[in-house]
């Protein structure tokens, strides 16, 4: 029972980072269509950026302040100047669009940065604490509060506040939100920026814990983009599903049965959840229009 | 009398391959120009998955591993000979192919496209685990295909590399005759059909999840064959083989180069292996210059390389 | 005897009855003109006609036989053919290419034999294309055979998805708004050749906004309205039937002949 809550506890954590990274994927997703596949790029940013500034002297907080702004802007950026001057072209193109952005901001970071593995302090202490026989570090729960936090702020966003709404809309049919006067592309460009700040934020969060170097990047986005696939690539609750299943699922094969398994683990129940549910737990079948 | 676009295609591929060596300073180049008709290989498969088909595959390594491995094993516990290993690789692959083909082709979309990444992910983790079989991350050394044997006993005076350089060209022309007789055949226009309308396709008889399967199951001996034939020019091979890495890079080279055509594929493989081997010399700054490039090719041509360099110069002409 | 009956035809979407109890009968060589207001389901039906949607009420059969929700490839295989209302042109083949397609139940041949570009294969393509010129031809679309789709006028894209689901040599060929968007002239030429497919022994059913066209050529109607059949008949009782002018025109109806 105690293994098994440990294993719980750590497998929420890890999954609470994947959730984030695929409620990245969601948000640009949602307003472009553009699968970006640099959204762990930006999980790293943050952590590394934090990680640099604190060591340069900056207080621990205001470091991970300046990390997420500098992280949006990037990701502001990957939009005007790479993702924007590509309008029109195939998903694929897209796609690759992407992945040649992740391979340029890990060329930046590792001369920016350096190639080491990082971390800063924990935001609360080192020391586990024991519940119920298992032992959770304090900093796991500022990954899930933080996670629950965002997922929050987000909800309320995106269905009280005008411009949330605008940007649902503009997911929703884009030449339709044009017409009725929405910025489209200024929503765009605000996706991006959420969605780096987002990345950036589980960045900061989980570094203590999962440590971070100017690599870390390409596996995290190959775990949030099957995230939220498993949970259906655009629903955010889909995200936060898909990213909490596919933790616990890795920590669980990890704990009982051999931690060189827990990835094939992951993609053998997102195979099979695809094949019998072809469009995600949360997708829902839409008719051909023909 | 006029020659038809395949047989075009196959003599400026002839052409060339023949022509580059005279530009090669050393045997290194020869080395490089086989791993580009590896690559070459495995690109001209996806074409005809991506270009002929429309669909996409992240997970086509895992194929490459597959090849890679039993090229590797096959000759130490079995003690076939490596190129009958290559073979054995290309049916094991096929079937595979055949087998995950039909539950995953049903997918469409990115769903497709993370179902196929989750395949190769399988492929390269057991790789990576098996160490008693496989050597686990280090990998492992496999035999010699006795090519350069075969060319001395021949009398041709080569050196290794470059019997490799003239073996690969030969292959590599093989596959692009094939992809491009699959092309103008009938099995190539209902390939062609369902990707440009799917349910027009259907109406007109076309058995959609076949057709996909049949070019899946292409697609994969053509990587299988790539993973063995790199393994075997290597001597060695290690778990990469199979990575997403490796799926990523061949995507990159088919759109690179223009995704729907064989010419396109060779000249995308070349490109993106010759560039990190000239990017060496930035050192550090090889990874962000490599991004840079994609970046912009597919900004600025976003139709891949080839397609829009023929466009500018068909403008060219009729001005 | 009767090519194609159709019986209590339903399917919803989302709660909405799309289409509802409709029923009728296509004869060989006959045209059926099904007619009806924006979306009166009249695409909708075709759609589960040529198997693309699962109905969710009632049955269809075709020669005696219940084809309800066969999957459109094995439809097509029992001469089911059919053109589509927002055009499905294979838009990166040439026209050639296009209507060669269409022959895929025709041809089938083995896939190493088309990997190998053995004579077989290639023979196969060339009577492919001499019979693909001929279906050009007749739609007057020869000289673009080898042009791209995509770079052909609507009215010309039209034609040639006539064409190529007529290589499929159907029994019954479904034209979903086969003249929308085509001037006088090439609505004529379209008007000749529907008649001249039928007179072959092909059954039609068509979807038309030209009334001037389906009253022409039509043997039978059937009107659509809100997913339900609300009449069926020959053109001339079709015509002045109250409730389809009601249909049609609203309240604002003013007289019997505002459909001809």
């Amino acid at each position: 029972m105690y293994e098994f809550l440990q294993f719980v506890s750590s497998g929420m954590t890890v999954g609470a980072v994947y959730a984030l990274v695929a409620l990245g994927f969601t948000l640009i997703y949602n307003a472009s269509d553009v699968v970006n596949f640099a959204q762990g790029e930006f999980v790293m940013l943050g952590g590394m950026t934090t990680v640099f500034l604190y060591d340069a002297g900056t207080p621990l907080w205001l470091a991970a302040v300046l990390a997420v702004m500098i992280t949006a802007t990037v990701g502001v950026l990957l939009n005007k100047l790479a993702v924007e001057p590509a309008r029109g072209a195939s998903v694929v193109s897209l796609i690759i669009i992407t992945i040649g952005a992740s391979i340029f901001l890990r060329g930046v970071a590792q001369i920016v940065f350096d190639k080491q593995i990082h971390r800063f302090p924990a935001f609360t202490g080192e020391d586990p604490i024991t519940v119920a026989g298992a032992a959770i570090l304090p900093q796991s729960l500022w990954v899930l509060m933080g996670g629950a936090a965002i997922f929050g702020v987000l909800y309320l966003f995106f269905t009280r506040s005008v411009i949330g709404k605008a940007v649902l809309a503009t997911a929703n049919n884009r030449l339709a939100a044009k017409l009725v006067g929405i910025n489209t592309t200024a929503m765009m460009t605000l996706s991006f920026g959420l969605s780096a700040a987002v990345g950036a934020l589980a960045g900061v969060l989980a570094t203590p814990i999962t440590l971070t170097s100017y690599d870390v990047g390409g596996g995290l986005a190959l775990k949030g983009f099957a995230a939220a696939m498993l949970g259906s690539m655009g629903v955010p609750a889909g995200a936060l599903v898909g990213g909490l299943l596919l933790g616990l699922i890795e920590a669980m094969t990890a704990g009982y049965i051999s931690s060189d398994y827990k990835d094939a683990a992951a993609f053998i129940v997102i195979l099979t959840v695809l094949f019998v549910m072809p469009r995600g737990l949360f997708g829902r079948a839409v008719a051909e229009r023909v | 009398m006029r020659l038809s676009p395949r047989t075009w295609t196959l003599i400026i591929l002839a052409v060339l391959i023949a022509l580059a060596p005279v530009t090669f300073p050393s045997a290194f180049y020869f080395r490089i120009g086989a791993l580009i008709f590896v690559n070459g290989l495995a690109v001209i498969g996806l074409v005809i998955l991506f270009g002929y088909a429309g669909q996409i595959s992240l997970g086509h390594a895992g194929f490459a591993g597959i090849g890679a491995y039993s090229a590797a094993l096959m000759p130490m516990h079995l003690g076939l000979h490596p190129a009958l290993a290559l073979f054995a690789g290309a049916v094991l692959s096929g079937g595979l192919a055949f087998l995950i083909g039909r539950p995953i082709l049903r997918l469409k979309g990115h769903y497709l496209a993370v179902a196929t990444l989750g395949f190769g992910i399988l492929v390269f983790i057991v790789l990576n685990n098996e160490a008693q079989l496989t050597g686990g991350p280090d990998g492992m050394a496999v035999e010699d295909l006795g090519l350069r044997a075969v060319s001395d006993a021949l009398g041709l005076g080569l050196r290794t590399a470059e019997v490799w350089y003239w073996f690969m060209g030969l292959v590599l022309l093989l596959g692009a005759f094939l992809a491009l007789n699959l092309h103008t055949s009938p099995t190539g226009r209902s390939l062609r059909s369902l990707h440009n309308s799917e349910v027009a396709a259907r109406t007109l008889g076309v058995d959609v999840v076949r057709y996909k399967l049949t070019a899946f199951v292409i697609s994969a001996v053509y990587a299988s064959l790539a993973g063995s034939l790199q393994a075997l020019l290597n001597g060695f091979v290690t778990p990469d083989v199979a990575g997403f890495l490796h799926s990523i890079e061949w995507v990159t080279m088919a759109v690179l180069g223009g995704a729907a055509t064989v010419l396109g594929a060779v000249f995308g493989a070349t490109i993106l292996t010759a560039l990190p081997q000239a990017l060496t010399v930035f050192q550090e700054y090889e990874h962000l210059l490599l991004g840079l490039i994609i970046m912009l090719v597919m900004i600025f041509l976003p139709a891949g390389l080839l397609p829009s360099l023929g466009k500018t110069l068909r403008q060219g002409e009729s001005i | 005897m009767t090519l194609m009956t159709v019986e209590g035809l339903g399917i919803d979407f989302g709660g909405v009855r799309a289409v509802d109890a409709v029923g009728f009968a296509v004869k060989p060589g006959e045209i059926v003109s099904v007619i009806g207001p924006n979306g009166a389901g009249k695409t909708t039906l075709f759609n589960i006609l040529s198997g693309v949607y699962r109905p969710d009420r009632g049955r269809v059969m075709l020669d005696g036989m219940d084809v309800t929700a066969m999957a459109p490839h094995r439809l097509a295989a029992l001469g089911l053919s059919r053109t589509f209302q927002n055009l499905q042109v294979y838009l990166q083949m040439t026209a050639l290419e296009n209507v060669m397609a269409g022959r895929h139940l025709a041809e089938r041949c083995s896939v190493i034999a088309d990997l190998l570009g053995l004579p077989a294969s290639r023979r196969r393509t060339r009577e492919t294309a001499d019979i693909a010129r001929g279906l050009l031809a007749r739609v007057h679309l020869e000289r673009a055979a080898e042009r791209e789709a995509s770079s052909l006028s609507y009215g010309a894209l039209k034609r040639l998805e006539i064409a190529r689901a007529l290589a499929a040599q159907p029994r019954l060929l479904l034209l979903d708004e086969p003249a929308a968007g085509c001037n006088a002239v090439e609505t004529e030429e379209i008007d000749a050749l529907i008649a001249e497919i039928a007179a072959e022994g092909v059954a039609i059913l068509l979807v038309e906004h030209d009334m001037k066209l389906v009253m022409k050529i039509s043997n039978h109607i059937v009107v659509l309205d809100h997913g339900e059949k609300i009449a069926e008949g020959a053109p001339a009782e079709i015509s002045q039937n109250p409730r389809v002018i009601e249909a049609y025109l609203g309240t604002q109806a003013e007289g019997g002949h505002a459909l001809c």
